[in-house]
């Protein structure tokens, strides 16, 4: 399909994918035709006003939803054609997703949460252990592994989310609003989180709309009516992140 | 995604509301518990029955005036209940009926006409009959005028004193074997054996007492009297028809052999040419058995089968309650599908919670069963059957599984876009 010679190929190449919801008269189009690549080590902003298509483009490029039309390949792999049991393999080694809200399984302790997707990756207990701990730690949880959710504020359990989608090393790390339900606080406890994430050389993807959120990235696109409008490079893909290069500087 | 980390989800998963694990568990175990006990009880039934009628002689045939047809007869009556096996006779045009009598019975012991007769005992009865010793009075529903060989044929041996001999129903003499009840309620904790009672102002001396039979049921075994059969019918029941006359063949191979001899040589007797004019019947206890094993063993099945409709319930009760769960939870399978979990694990989490309920209720309901069949249910001693524990619990695993595995497959086949969106 593609030429794949290239060892810099992009970790996200869609082509001009489109989603229809439901059919007829009443048949929505939030996305129409977005063609869209993302480097590696690239940390991408999608702007847009609510409706513009952002989380079905996001549910999308995280597998869990399907396009209707266009194609689209993960790190090289037309993620199109694969069966289900090939697709939850992607899904939990090449992607971690943080959601707006939080979606952490409720009388499960933190530590529990992070290391539910080592377990679905067949990693062994105490490996899984060592390694959602590592996780909880770098987001600053380390005193709270065994809280429950319930037990967690906002921020806190956004945090533990972020955990659980950094503990498998994804290739691809995808927010869609991680700090939608957060105050400015704990909204910038997740952003420093993401930059640094970011400066170890994650590739990230994060829907936002709000300004100073995009202003972390750096790159920003514009969605409007399920259309890319504008695509902005704020800073190099290899470079800091620009909040980081200017504490830097 | 190993199997005991599955075990482990599964489990969470239904400790997670401990209240509506614990009421489906109910469901089965009531199910499974009703299983086993119902078919111990008819199986206790069942061996209490056959135990009853073995209790009556198991060789022996008895033959009483056939009561249908032409006239009112007396004294008729047999045994307790039974009632229905043995010989049909019926109406129709019937000859003179004939009553038993006691040259009936020489007749029937006669070697070379019924060879297969090991002892014959006519049979007079007085129902009822009021005892009295020293003040102490009782109604003694069954005394019996018969011969020595009675004792045998009717499986009643003595355990204290003796029985009576032929002598004694040569010369009619006035001695009694009474029952444990009679002697119970008369002596209390005196020996009666050598003590004398009044019957029916007639006075008897107490030679023995026979083994305690126990219920049986139907009337209380134990509430006889048994007494040679001249002195009978000279002070009770007068010198008229027998009510019964036992006959015990050689062998229980035998049985059958000696009841067509009986029939031929009464036949005789009485001028019976066709069946439907027959005056007497007979009681076969090896027919008794068989149909009353045919009985209990249908009873058993419609216990059976009532039971199995409640383990149904206890299955729907699962599909209900894994229904409720998966749409629950629906939320939680999209999180877990979106971090990567397999169909497999999602399938198996479900299945395995499916099946822990019905396992862990199926085993406490077999505990209840074992518990329930140590007491006395309606004046039945319950008797387990260890296929029935092994198939109740086969069976309400299988419900876990089969019952489970719709809702299972219904979550585990769910996009996770769906299932997250899901309210
Ligand atoms: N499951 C769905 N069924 C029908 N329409 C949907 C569904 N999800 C989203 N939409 C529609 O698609 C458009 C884009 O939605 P969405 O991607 O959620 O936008 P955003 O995240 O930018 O607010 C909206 O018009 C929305 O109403
Ligand atoms: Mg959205």
């Amino acid at each position: 399909m593609t030429e794949m010679t290239d060892t810099r190929k992009p970790v996200l190449d869609i082509r001009n994918v489109a989603k229809v919801y439901g059919e007829g008269e009443t048949a929505v189009h939030a996305l129409r035709g977005v063609s869209l690549q993302v480097d590696r080590g690239d940390y991408v902003a999608i702007m847009g006003t609510s409706g513009s298509g952002k989380s079905t483009l996001m549910n999308i490029i995280g597998c869990l939803d399907v396009p209707s039309s266009g194609g689209y390949l993960l790190d090289g792999t037309n993620v199109g054609v694969l069966d289900d049991a090939r697709l939850a393999i992607v899904r939990n080694r090449k992607i971690g997703f943080v959601f707006q809200s939080f979606n952490l399984i409720p009388r499960m302790s933190a530590l529990a949460n992070v290391e539910l997707p080592l377990a679905y990756g067949g990693v062994k207990a105490a490996e899984r252990r060592r390694r959602a701990l590592a996780a909880l730690d770098q987001v600053g949880l380390a005193q709270r592994v065994g809280h429950q959710p319930n037990e967690l504020s906002g921020g806190q359990q956004q945090r533990v989310s972020v955990a659980r989608a950094l503990v498998t090393a994804p290739t691809l790390l995808l927010a869609d609003e991680p700090t939608g339900a957060l105050d400015s606080r704990s909204s910038g406890d997740v952003m420093r989180i993401f930059d640094g994430l970011s400066a170890s050389g994650r590739t990230i993807v994060l829907i936002t709309h709000e300004d100073d959120v995009a202003a972390h990235a750096k790159r920003v696109i514009r969605l409007v009516d399920g259309q890319v409008v504008e695509d902005v490079r704020r800073s190099p893909v290899s470079g800091l992140p620009p909040r980081l290069a200017e504490v830097g500087a | 995604m190993n199997p005991v980390e599955i075990l482990r989800f599964a489990l969470r998963g239904l400790t997670a509301n401990k209240m509506r694990s614990a009421l489906t568990m109910l469901g089965i175990l009531i199910g499974v518990a009703a299983v086993i006990l119902l078919i111990a009880v008819g199986q206790g039934s069942s061996e209490q029955i056959q135990q009853n009628i073995q209790r009556l002689g198991a060789n022996s045939l008895t033959i009483s005036p056939s009561t249908s047809g032409g006239g009112g007869r007396g004294g008729g009556g047999g045994f307790g209940g039974g009632g229905g096996a043995g010989a049909q006779q019926n109406s129709g045009p019937r000859t003179q009926a004939k009553d038993l009598t006691v040259e009936d019975a020489k007749a029937l012991a006669d070697p070379t006409n019924a060879p297969s007769v090991k002892s014959v005992s006519p049979v007079a009865q007085a129902q009822s009959q009021t005892a009295t010793y020293e003040g102490a009075s009782h109604a003694i529903q069954q005394f019996v005028g018969t011969y020595p060989s009675y004792f045998e044929a009717s499986n009643k041996p003595v355990v204290k004193g003796t029985y009576f001999y032929n002598d004694d129903v040569v010369a009619a003499r006035k001695v009694v074997v009474i029952g444990n009840t009679v002697a119970e309620d008369l002596f209390g904790t005196v020996d009666p054996v050598g003590k004398q009672i009044v019957v029916s102002g007639v006075p008897f001396t107490v030679v023995g007492v026979l083994k305690e039979a126990g219920s049986s049921g139907f009337q209380d075994a134990d509430d006889v009297a048994i007494a040679p059969l001249p002195a009978v019918q000279q002070s009770l029941t007068g010198f008229g028809p027998l009510g019964q006359i036992v006959v015990e063949a050689k062998s229980s191979d035998l049985v059958d052999t000696a009841q067509s001899e009986v029939t031929d040589i009464l036949n005789q007797r009485h001028d019976i040419t066709n069946a439907a004019s027959t005056d007497f019947r007979i009681l076969n206890q090896a027919t008794l058995q068989e149909t009353a094993a045919a009985a209990t063993g249908t009873f058993t099945v419609l216990l059976g089968a009532v039971a199995a409709i409640s383990l149904l319930v206890g299955g729907i009760g699962i599909t209900n309650i894994m229904l409720v769960t998966v749409t629950e939870r629906t939320r939680e399978i999209g999180i877990r599908k979106a971090i990567g979990a397999p169909r497999a694990a999602i399938l198996g989490q479900f299945l395995v919670e499916a099946t822990v309920l019905s396992l862990v209720g199926g085993l406490l309901g077999v505990v209840i069963a074992v518990i329930g069949a140590q007491f006395t249910i309606a004046g039945v001693k319950p008797v387990l059957v260890p296929l029935s524990i092994v198939l109740a619990l086969a069976v309400s695993v299988a419900i876990g599984l089969f019952f489970g595995s719709y809702p299972a497959n219904r979550a585990a086949k769910l996009r996770p876009i769906e299932a997250l969106r899901f309210e």
